[in-house]
């Protein structure tokens, strides 16, 4: 027998604190293959944030700089910036990119700062216990909109890779999903796009993941996948907002 | 030697894989890890093609895939 799928080496042995079915693990893995795969793994630093991603430093196997909540592009930005040579990304979720740090993220964009973000985007603010986020799609039940968002007091949700797909920094937006094997593909695909765009000094590149919380969802975990397919994909359709290869 | 090993210590049981398997050849143990989850198993090792899309699918990294060597083939390593 020969051996065609093995654990990457842009990962740490650990296993995570992530509860069962959540798609986190998935994209750590993708990840951890592009760094590997890419032969960067040993200058690359990742900065982790706030949510239930908080320990991502212990399970990426490169150097790792945990930021407050919000900051990591702030802080990616100044290691980027000391460190020219190092391939820097970081690793957020809605709550921590969307909302408490959207303003470093905006302007992390439109500085064209050559660092790579990993967006993870699972509708709710996962490690708190599933409150709304920026990102909680219309009518989506939370434990702060027990009756389902209501645009009317909650506002809508925050697309935000159309909104960074307005400036001329970034080099690469796309959004992709965790809802299937083919996804998983053209997922790793984008994250090595966008580390690519960042080793090439084209300018800031972010991929935001459609992810689930079968916890706080109160699904179980197939089921989450299929609301992802469904009703995620239908607020935030998957695609490439900007590709500096094709000159948009 | 079976195409699927997985993990019984690094899986969560969140059934991922046997819902992603295509040859329905997953299963999940009776049996508890030290975890307290009932790891996937491969239950239908004939039915198993080495299609991955269970290692694919597993947040836990919990799932090795072989494929047989073919007559002639060097054997190597991942690839």
């Amino acid at each position: 027998m020969r051996q065609i799928f093995a654990g990457t080496d842009g990962l740490t042995q650990s296993t995570t604190i992530y509860c069962p079915g959540c798609t986190h693990g998935i994209t750590h893995r993708l990840v951890g293959e592009v760094l590997e795969e890419l032969g960067v793994t040993g200058r690359t630093v990742g900065v982790a944030s706030v949510g239930c991603s908080v320990l991502a430093y212990e399970y990426f196997n490169c150097d790792m700089q945990e930021a407050a909540h919000g900051r990591a592009p702030a802080v990616a930005t100044g290691i980027r910036r000391v460190l020219p040579e190092a391939v820097v990304f970081t690793y957020q979720g809605d709550g921590d990119l969307a909302s408490i740090g959207m303003g470093e993220t905006i302007h992390a964009a439109a500085r064209g700062e050559r660092i790579t973000v990993i967006f993870i985007n699972n509708a709710n603010y996962g490690m708190t216990g599933g409150q709304l986020a920026p990102t909680t799609l219309l009518g989506q039940v939370t434990t702060t909109t027990p009756g389902g968002r209501s645009a009317a007091t909650a506002g809508y949700p925050i697309r935000v890779c159309e909104l960074l797909a307005t400036l001329d920094g970034p080099a690469y937006v796309a959004r992709t999903s965790t809802h299937n094997v083919a996804e998983l593909h053209r997922t790793k695909k984008a994250i090595r796009a966008a580390f690519q765009a960042q080793l090439e000094g084209a300018g800031f590149s972010m991929v935001e993941i459609l992810s689930t919380c079968p916890t706080n969802w109160g699904m179980d975990p197939v089921r989450a996948m299929e609301f992802v397919a469904k009703e995620m994909t239908a607020t935030y359709p998957l695609g490439e907002f900007v590709n500096w290869r094709r000159g948009n | 030697m079976p195409r699927v090993v997985f993990d019984p210590e690094r899986c969560k049981g969140c059934g991922l894989c046997l819902a992603f398997c295509p040859t329905r050849a997953v299963g999940m143990d009776e049996g508890l890890n030290r975890m307290g989850y009932h790891p996937a198993v491969l239950l239908d090792e004939a039915a198993c093609t080495s299609c991955a899309a269970c290692a694919w699918v597993c947040p836990d990294l919990a799932v090795e895939v072989y494929v047989p060597v073919k007559a002639g083939e060097r054997r190597a390593g991942v690839g």
